[in-house]
């Protein structure tokens, strides 16, 4: 095969795929640079994932700019709105908040969306904007890393604690083993005798 | 007249309190009778006084005496008379007097009972029970005073309110009043604060004998088993109370959910949890003897974060939708909160050698230690909850920095504790008293494991992926079934006896009611955790804006906006209605649903009220968010499918059942334990 | 004193005195309350300070919509007036031609109005100012960091500093250009 043949047939075969069109400068030059670097010397299938990451890639590109034409839905806005809370009103979330200022700040956010700003970016946006509270997770920056590690500090804490009493009580007189089980009412029979016992003791 | 009357009423019904507690004090030491009765009728003779000042209050409500500044604050002459009632509850002042009225009830009842058993109790139960009511009745009567009037000055024309007439004015009668708060007209709001209060008021009796078996210095069950009774009231009030104001949320708040971890419901919410451990943890006192101190640390807790709870309720410490307006009661009510908190610290540690027992574990296999474990696991999400609610006052004082603490916090601290407790719910009662051995355990589990392995299987097929969802799932099932296994082996015990299936479970259930009550309560949690599950995991929603006779679809549902309609009602509301028809997957109409806003006149407020079609299933919910306003051809609206959500309210009615199962008074059991306190006496004869 | 409990096996023997244990314990569960106390005490008494009202006007940077910088600092000299205002505010609207009205009459006699946008978004906030034909500065109140060392506790709410940087009047509420001016009058001699 000649050389110009060689590329005449790489362009027939990635030729479908590669319709960039609208897409524009960036679809076109990795078009290019696989042709241009595609080896028929290398096995079909190496051919094949390359040609299939290809086409993920084209159509990545391609969708959003389709996409963006519509604008953010409301759905995509009240995404980003659930993550954040009511600058104004007292503890109420952005997405449900009913007054006409919330209804202004879900338009900034589709405002954001649609210059194309990502969800982190818009919420870094509100928090220069309004300060940290706007945050429905607070951060986990400086003193706020207090929040989520406590809890679990001191639940285990409380295990501990827990288990060195159980230690303790266990050491203590071991009584010998009673039954496993019973029946409810022997249960209640057993209780009236520990009570009776235990007031005598 | 009217308002005369209520405010000596009330002033009256402070003085007795304060008589009460005097007297009690004085003669609790020296076991001096006489005074001693002296306290107790002055302590029964609140309530009458407190009933009399809270009807004067609604007398003027409903007739609509605006000059009373209460009465212009809550109420307008437009409200249906039934909300001019509730409206008794609607703002800070009326529900302060609410509050002692309740207190004062529960108070009087628990004096009325025969004191045989504890007579060297009883002056501290005065004491305590009084100071506390007398606190409430002083802030009722020396800050928020519901029955100050409107006085304009004759000089500069101001108009503010004053309980008696200031020099140079005269009474001011406005024409109306600002009616209630819209969120607060809705039937849910009738009943959610009453319970509320009632579950809050009702744990000072157990608290009150806690405090007086420290301070007369009795190691001995006595307060435990006299308050056993009260505190599962108080408990079952409080579940409802919350339950209740979950429902609420759903249908009134508008935003497709029933608990948003606002600082307000976790207030409501952290007594419960303490409570429920102490519950759990007295039936280990009782049949073993131990835990005393523990107890003692639970129940002065579980009261300590009632008051708490209400304190930041009501002083506007925390940021809140649910929140009052500020006042200042806030400081006093602070000053309250510490001498409790300092004065039952200290009478504990006083006490602390004393209340140790002689308690010994046999193996950590045992229902003892699984109720420890339930302990850690209660104050585990306990403290998460406080921790959370605290939190933004803490980075406010140490950074400046105001925060939130949202749901997903919450959700991912407490959520793990959560479905642990659940787990250990239907492992618990499997687990014998003192030693219980690995394999009859097993032999008990295994029929329920084998059966939640199908379950699980049949809720992957039914379409639950998320590995989550399905753990919960999981022990969702496998507690139902444990627990349904323990009725079924008491039933079969007492069918041998020859009775049959249904008059066995009847009669075993009314023999224990404490035990089967409890196994009754811990179905109607299973039942409500697969509310929870399906509600949270699975919920859909959407937002889109419609043009006439378009359709939005939704989770199988599609719905179709037909029209908007707005009028005026007698109430001085503007109604936006939207009709909407559902449809479901097969294209049959399942629906017609209303979503409205409302728009309050005189307050200026919105309320979003959703339509929603229920079944077993789920929730269709749709809420109206915006519409064109002249032409009526577009609208808003924002739908939720909530799958199995009214799981959470129909195991919330088996939990209620089944707490009234357990607390109903057992003629048995009263009997029972008459019999040993007989011999009690005899040695302890000489102190009377 | 009466004592009902039942003699248990410990009563013969004399209490022994408290373990380092329990006395450490004990101190702990004090310290953890007294901390609770004085944080909720101090959260409280923050709370019913009321807006600033006197002594030295807090420092501020307020960076306009139109990108410049002004420190309250660089206007000593002048009297300023700081305007806390947001788009919507429904009273807020009623005072802006007030406002602006005072701020032309005065702006030659070393008076300077300052808008704060609280809690506001900048398409609504430049809205705002084109409806009033506001021309004195307005910036963002960014991080809300203004009007917290102001302690406003809604808008409006407006603050007269004298020449010296002392805050010299403090009104909530709308405001009116006579208002303003009966403020304003004596501090300009």
């Amino acid at each position: 095969m000649t050389e110009k043949q060689l590329s005449a047939d790489r362009e027939t075969l990635f030729a479908p795929q590669l319709n960039c069109g609208a897409a524009g400068g960036s679809c076109t030059a990795a078009r290019t640079f696989v042709i241009a670097t595609t080896n028929y010397n290398l096995d079909l299938l190496r051919l094949a994932v390359a040609f299939l990451l290809l086409t993920v890639y084209c159509l990545l590109v391609t969708i959003p700019a389709l996409a963006q034409d519509d604008g953010p839905t409301d759905d995509e806005v009240n995404a980003v709105a659930k993550q954040l809370y009511c600058p104004v009103c007292e503890n109420t979330p952005l997405d449900v908040c009913p007054t006409q200022a919330c209804a202004q700040w879900r338009a900034t956010i589709r405002e954001k969306l649609e210059a194309g700003w990502t969800e982190q970016q818009i919420k870094d946006y509100f928090v220069e904007q309004y300060g940290e509270r706007v945050l429905a997770q607070p951060s986990t920056r400086g003193l706020n890393i207090l929040v989520w590690i406590l809890p679990p500090l001191v639940f285990l804490v409380g295990a501990l604690f827990l288990a060195r009493y159980l230690r303790a009580v266990s050491a203590r007189r071991p009584a010998p083993a009673k039954a496993a089980t019973s029946e409810p009412a022997e249960d209640d029979l057993a209780a009236q005798l520990e009570k009776e016992l235990a007031k005598r003791r | 007249m009217t308002l005369t009357l209520g405010l000596s009423a009330l002033f009256l019904a402070f003085l007795c309190a304060i008589y009460a507690t005097v007297a009690a004090l004085i003669a609790g030491p020296r076991q001096a009778t006489a005074w001693i009765e002296s306290a107790r009728n002055a302590a029964m003779l609140t309530w009458p006084l407190i009933t009399l000042s809270a009807i004067s209050i609604i007398v003027m409500l409903v007739q609509g005496q605006y000059e009373v500044e209460y009465v212009t604050h809550v109420s307008s002459r437009a409200m249906p008379w039934y909300l001019k009632v509730t409206a008794l509850w609607g703002g800070q002042a009326g529900s302060l007097l609410f509050w002692s009225w309740l207190m004062s009830a529960f108070t009087s009842a628990a004096m009325f009972r025969r004191w045989d058993r504890d007579r060297s109790m009883m002056p501290y139960v005065i004491a305590a029970t009084m100071i506390t009511l007398g606190f409430f009745l002083s802030l009722s009567l020396f800050v928020e005073n519901p029955f100050q009037r409107l006085w304009q000055n004759e000089i500069t024309g101001e108009i503010g309110p004053a309980l008696f007439q200031p020099a140079n004015s005269t009474l001011f009668t406005p024409q109306d009043g600002s009616g209630l708060n819209p969120l607060l007209r809705h039937p849910g709001m009738i009943i959610h604060p009453p319970m509320l209060y009632l579950g809050f008021v009702s744990f000072i009796i157990p608290y009150a004998f806690a405090i007086a078996a420290l301070v007369t210095g009795r190691t001995d069950d006595e307060w435990i088993r006299t308050t056993r009774r009260w505190t599962l009231v108080a408990w079952l009030f409080l579940s409802l109370g919350l339950i209740l104001g979950g429902r609420w949320a759903y249908d009134v708040l508008g935003w497709g959910g029933y608990w948003g971890w606002d600082p307000v419901e976790n207030a409501a919410l952290l007594p419960w949890l303490t409570g429920t451990a102490f519950l759990h943890s007295v039936i280990i006192q009782e049949k073993r003897g131990m835990l005393k101190v523990w107890n003692m640390i639970l129940i002065i807790s579980t009261y300590s974060l009632v008051i708490m709870g209400t304190f930041l309720t009501r002083s506007g410490v925390l940021s809140s939708v649910h929140a009052f307006a500020q006042s200042a009661i806030g400081p006093l009510f602070f000053g309250f909160i510490g001498i409790t908190l300092v004065t039952s610290m200290g009478l504990l540690f006083r006490r602390w050698d004393a209340l140790k027992g002689e308690t010994q574990l046999d193996s950590l296999l045992s229902r003892e230690a699984a109720f420890l474990l339930n302990n850690l696991l209660f104050l585990g999400v306990a403290f998460a909850t406080l921790w959370g609610t605290l939190f933004p006052i803490i980075s406010e004082l140490v950074t400046g920095q105001k925060i939130t603490v949202g749901p997903p916090f919450y959700n991912q601290v407490n959520g793990p504790l959560l479905a642990a407790i659940v787990l250990l719910m239907g492992i618990a009662p499997l687990v014998a008293w003192r030693k219980a051995s690995a394999r009859s355990l097993g032999r008990l589990m295994w029929i329920p494991a084998a059966l939640t392995g199908v379950a699980l299987i049949a809720f992957y097929l039914l379409g639950a992926r998320s590995p989550l969802a399905l753990a919960a799932y999981g022990i969702a099932a496998f507690v139902g079934l444990t627990t349904l296994s323990e009725f079924a082996r008491g039933t079969r015990a007492r069918m041998r006896l020859g009775e049959n299936p249904l008059a066995a479970l009847a009669n075993l259930t009314a023999r224990n009611r404490r035990r089967y009550g409890g196994y009754t309560i811990h179905l109607g949690v299973v039942v409500m955790a697969f509310g929870v599950i399906g509600s949270n995991f699975f919920q859909m929603e959407t937002q889109a804006t419609l043009n006439r006779g378009e359709t939005l679809t939704l989770g199988g549902f599609t719905m179709r906006f037909d029209s908007v309609t707005q009028f005026p009602t007698d109430d001085r509301r503007e109604v936006t209605r939207a009709t909407i028809s559902v449809y479901d997957a097969d294209g049959a109409q399942v629906g017609v649903l209303h979503p409205r806003r409302d728009f309050f006149l005189d307050s200026g407020q919105p309320m979003t009220i959703p339509g929603v079609r229920s079944t077993l299933g789920e929730d269709f919910y749709v809420l109206l968010v915006d519409w064109q306003p002249i032409s009526s051809n577009s609208a808003t609206f924002k739908i939720y499918v909530n799958p199995l959500i009214n799981l959470v309210w129909l195991g919330g009615i088996i939990f209620i059942l089944g707490t009234l199962v357990a607390a109903w008074p057992d003629a048995d059991e009263e009997k029972r334990y008459v019999a040993a306190p007989a011999s009690l006496a005899t040695r302890s004869a000489g102190a009377d | 004193m009466t004592n009902e409990t039942l003699p248990s096996p410990q009563a013969a023997v004399p209490e022994p005195t408290v373990s380092l244990q329990r006395r450490l314990g004990q101190i702990a569960a004090w310290a953890i309350l007294f901390a609770l106390l004085v944080m909720i005490a101090v959260q409280l008494y923050r709370r019913t300070l009321g807006q600033v009202s006197s002594g030295s006007a807090p420092g501020f940077t307020l960076t306009t919509f139109d990108g410049q910088e002004i420190s309250l600092e660089s206007l000593r000299g002048q009297v300023v007036v700081v305007n806390f205002w947001a788009s919507w505010c429904k009273p807020c609207e009623k005072e802006a031609p007030e406002l602006e009205a005072f701020y032309r009459a005065y702006k030659d006699r070393g008076v300077v109005v300052l808008g704060v946008d609280y809690v506001d978004t900048e398409t609504e906030a430049r809205a705002y100012l084109k409806k009033f034909g506001i021309t004195y500065p307005n910036g963002p109140d960014l991080g809300t960091r203004i009007s917290q060392s102001f302690r406003i506790k809604g808008v409006p709410e407006t603050f007269v500093i004298d020449r010296n940087g002392q805050l010299v009047k403090t009104i909530i509420g709308e405001t009116t250009q006579d208002k303003l001016a009966v403020i304003v009058e004596p501090l300009l001699k």
